[in-house]
């Protein structure tokens, strides 16, 4: 290394280094402090709090015991929430983007209007869709203009549960939810013929399967009774407006990754006989692929913020439309359980984390390449 | 390179230990002064913060009580910080950043009994209110059971401002005329007059969010266990998983039978607004819903709506209060003793309570400022025997009434009454309710 070299190190170093410290203090301090409280039984108010190390027990508490199985519920509403928020404005924002594309008259009237909804806050737009999903009137008052009978679907305060399982079988369930995926992967690089991905996932698969039906029913099951959860129906309205506000934004994304293509593409497959459908299918969407992959981190990072929009349509109370971040908050400034208020953060924090890092190695190995 | 970049992450995580020692330290900090209250005769003066959740209709009671308090302390500035948000909800969370800062009020409103003792007096933070008592001779003044249900063998720990009746059934009289049945006095009646009432396709009881529920919960277990047994239970005497405890789980789910299916999604007046359209035959509610009725709906009480004590429950009194106590480390003590002296004093109390449309916690208050309905709580209150509220804070702490609230979201679905018991024994020990 030259002189010249380590001294711009020192420079680089200087000047990163107020940064460095604030952010080392700020946010890896705090995120410290967190974890740390999460493994004490600090509870109350007290100007002196008694903190007594006590390890994994608060995990192991909101994992398996039976006073924090509303816990585990909000932790599959929030899987149902991410699958069902990322689906619908994925969907919605890419088929309002292609219609955009295609020179609409007055595009920018439209396109302020499907954008405006995420000007909104989480608080305004909860509280009107509450108004709009009242068992009593809104949606369920639509049928009657035509004559007919009111609607009776409870929006959010249904009770009903669909595709339910059986907690004891959670890493059954897990196993196999990773199993469905990479037959997907595996699929792929069957119909690509790339060999050494096909061999890679195929072993993926085999081990997922030997230990869903073999290995894990001679486990032991994870907690001592039975208990069913599963995708609670009341989550659809709050669904219904996540999608609503943020379908636009996804539009926006997918609309600039559409015009950001070089218009001599459209034209020479326009030449060979290409029909509009066969443009968007086979060349504009797999080119939109890193659009998606950004949307779909910024989508599931939303969806783990959802606390407003809940909070403003359901209340903190409703277990049908439980969310993490609910429970942590009244569990924490609510009934003052500091301890395991900060362990359900942390869970909230490796979530969020299982999004962003795999989005940012692979960002990462991009720019090498 | 790799190496630099795990050194460096090793470093910020050492760095995340000692912030976390560091934390703790800061909380240490806290003045511990656990000094008692000394009243003397200055007259007080300076700035006096009062932090309550009373705004929007309530917010003309408290201005009444302040302007009392004004007319007789004319040097004391009163700074009236007001959070919005029924029953305290934003303004609780509030409360707890600002005394976790040790920037608390002077005084501030709390649900006198439990909620205040199982937060902050157990943690040390409240000063004891006892000599404002003596010298006030307020032991006297208030009922006995009150003064048992806000204080510990420690101190009286707040001034109950007014009460509140938490098992009201509220009906109108002449939808039950033209439906052809009477007030039930007991759970048995309850439930054949709702058996006649679904006949004819009437909802028997209206019912709202959550903690309304929790309300008829509470109003259940009053009803099945009567007023001994159900002190016994919260004093510890009476364990979570007892049969009669189980029993009233299984009422519980009888009387949800009888509710309506949309109820988590409407609030406590458009439960009231069902009974008043003559969409539902009763509701069980404390009796802020006599206000509602009487000042927002003009119903006319005695005629225009009725009440009795939720079945079961004749003689009883269940009772909530909200009260103002004083936080150690406040910056105007003497201020603040001077208004926890006009929130028990009768000209304080006849000021606040008629125009909130609760009644005052003294005994000698002067009744004809009152309506009809709140002459009538007031003479429950002066004769009846008196039991605290669980959903209004007065017998259970923070931790357990916000876990309550997932149980009774849990046994909605399930109606496991067994289970129920059982997640209360749990929930009980997790939250030091069992001595």
């Amino acid at each position: 290394m030259g002189k010249k070299n380590s001294k711009e190190t020192l420079y680089s170093v200087l000047i990163l280094l107020p940064s460095i410290i604030l952010i080392a203090v700020f946010v890896y301090g705090f995120i410290g402090t967190t974890i740390y409280s999460s493994m004490t039984d600090w509870k109350g108010m007290s100007v002196d709090p008694i903190k007594n190390f006590i390890g994994l027990d608060n995990y192991k508490s909101l994992f398996t015991s039976f006073i924090n199985k509303g816990f585990r519920q909000d932790l599959v509403n929030t899987v149902t929430y991410t699958i069902f928020l990322l689906a619908g404005t994925l969907i919605f924002g890419l088929l309002l983007a292609i219609l955009l594309d295609r020179s609409v008259k007055k595009e920018g009237i439209y396109r302020t209007i499907f954008l405006y909804p995420m000007a909104l806050s989480f608080i305004v737009s909860g509280t009107v869709w509450r108004w709009l999903l009242a068992p009593s009137g809104g949606l369920n008052a639509i049928p009657t203009w035509f004559g007919n009978s009111q609607g009776t679907f409870q929006w959010i305060s249904s009770k009903k549960q669909i595709w339910q399982f059986n907690w004891q079988n959670i890493f059954k369930v897990l196993a196999l939810v990773i199993a469905v995926v990479f037959i997907i992967f595996l699929i792929n690089s069957i119909i690509n013929e790339n060999k050494k991905a096909t061999k890679r996932n195929s072993i993926v698969v085999a081990i997922l399967l030997i230990f869903a039906f073999i290995i894990q029913p001679l486990l032991p099951p994870a907690i001592a009774t039975e208990e069913l959860h599963g995708f609670n129906l009341a989550t659809i309205g709050i669904l219904l407006a996540g999608i609503w506000q943020y379908s636009g934004y996804a539009m926006a994304l997918y609309l600039a990754g559409l015009r950001g293509l070089s218009a001599s593409i459209k034209e020479s497959a326009k030449l060979d006989g290409a029909s509009e459908f066969t443009y968007y299918t086979k060349i504009a969407i797999p080119n939109l692929k890193p659009i998606t992959m950004s949307a779909v981190v910024i989508m599931a990072h939303i969806s783990l913020k959802l606390f407003d929009l809940i909070y403003a349509m359901a209340g903190t109370d409703n277990a049908f439309t439980g969310h993490p971040s609910i429970r942590m908050y009244t569990t924490t400034f609510r009934a003052n359980k500091l301890a395991l208020g900060s362990a359900m953060a942390v869970i909230l924090f490796i979530c969020a984390a299982m999004f962003i890092i795999p989005y940012m190695i692979h960002s990462h190995k991009e720019r090498l390449q | 390179m790799k190496k630099t970049l795990a050194m460096v992450s090793i470093g910020l995580m050492a760095m995340g230990m000692t912030f976390a020692q560091g934390a703790q330290e800061v909380t240490k900090v806290a003045p511990k002064d656990a000094n008692k209250l000394v009243l003397n005769d200055i007259k007080p003066s300076g700035d006096l913060e009062i932090f309550s959740w009373w705004a929007g209709d309530e917010g003309p009671a408290l201005e009444a009580m302040v302007a009392d308090f004004e007319a007789k302390n004319p040097d004391v500035n009163l700074i009236n910080a007001t959070v919005t948000g029924g029953s305290g909800v934003n303004a609780k969370a509030v409360l707890k950043t600002r005394m976790l800062n040790n920037d608390p009020p002077e005084a501030f409103q709390v649900h006198a009994g439990q909620e205040l003792i199982g937060t902050w007096v157990s943690a040390d933070r409240m000063y004891d209110l006892t000599p404002i008592f003596e010298k006030q001779g307020w032991l006297d003044a208030f009922p006995k059971d009150v003064i048992d249900l806000i204080g510990t063998d420690k101190g009286i720990w707040s001034v109950p401002v007014c009460v509140h009746k938490s098992n009201v059934m509220w009906y109108i009289p002449s939808n039950l005329k033209k439906w052809g049945v009477t007030v039930p006095t007991t759970l048995d009646e309850f439930f054949a007059t709702a058996k006649i009432l679904k006949a004819k396709g009437i909802l028997p009881l209206s019912m709202g969010q959550t903690w309304t529920a929790t309300e008829n919960w509470e109003n259940t277990a009053l009803a099945t266990l009567g007023a001994a047994d159900y002190d016994a239970l919260w004093n510890g005497n009476i364990a979570w998983t007892d049969p009669k405890i189980v029993k009233v789980w299984e009422n519980f789910g009888m009387l949800l039978d009888c509710t309506n299916k949309d109820a988590s999604s409407l609030s406590w007046q458009q439960a009231t607004d069902m009974v008043v359209n003559g969409q539902a035959a009763f509701n069980f509610m404390g009796d802020w819903a006599a206000g509602y009725m009487m000042t927002t709906l003009k119903l006319v009480p005695g005629t225009g709506f009725g009440w009795a004590n939720t079945p079961g429950t004749t003689g009883v009194f269940q009772f909530l209060s909200d009260s103002f106590g004083i936080p150690k480390g406040c910056k105007n003590v003497d201020a603040a003793i001077a208004w926890a002296e006009e929130c028990g004093s009768k000209s304080g109390q006849d000021a606040f309570n008629p125009l909130k449309g609760s009644i005052p916690a003294r005994i000698d208050a002067d009744m004809s400022l009152y309506s009809k309905y709140s002459k009538s709580a007031a003479k429950n209150f002066a004769e009846d025997t008196i039991v605290g509220s669980l959903a209004n804070g007065v017998v259970a702490n923070e931790g357990f009434m916000n876990d309550f609230s997932s149980v009774i979201e849990q046994f909605m679905s399930t109606r496991d009454a067994k289970q129920a018991a059982m997640a209360c024994g749990e929930i009980a020990k997790s939250n030091d309710m069992i001595k």
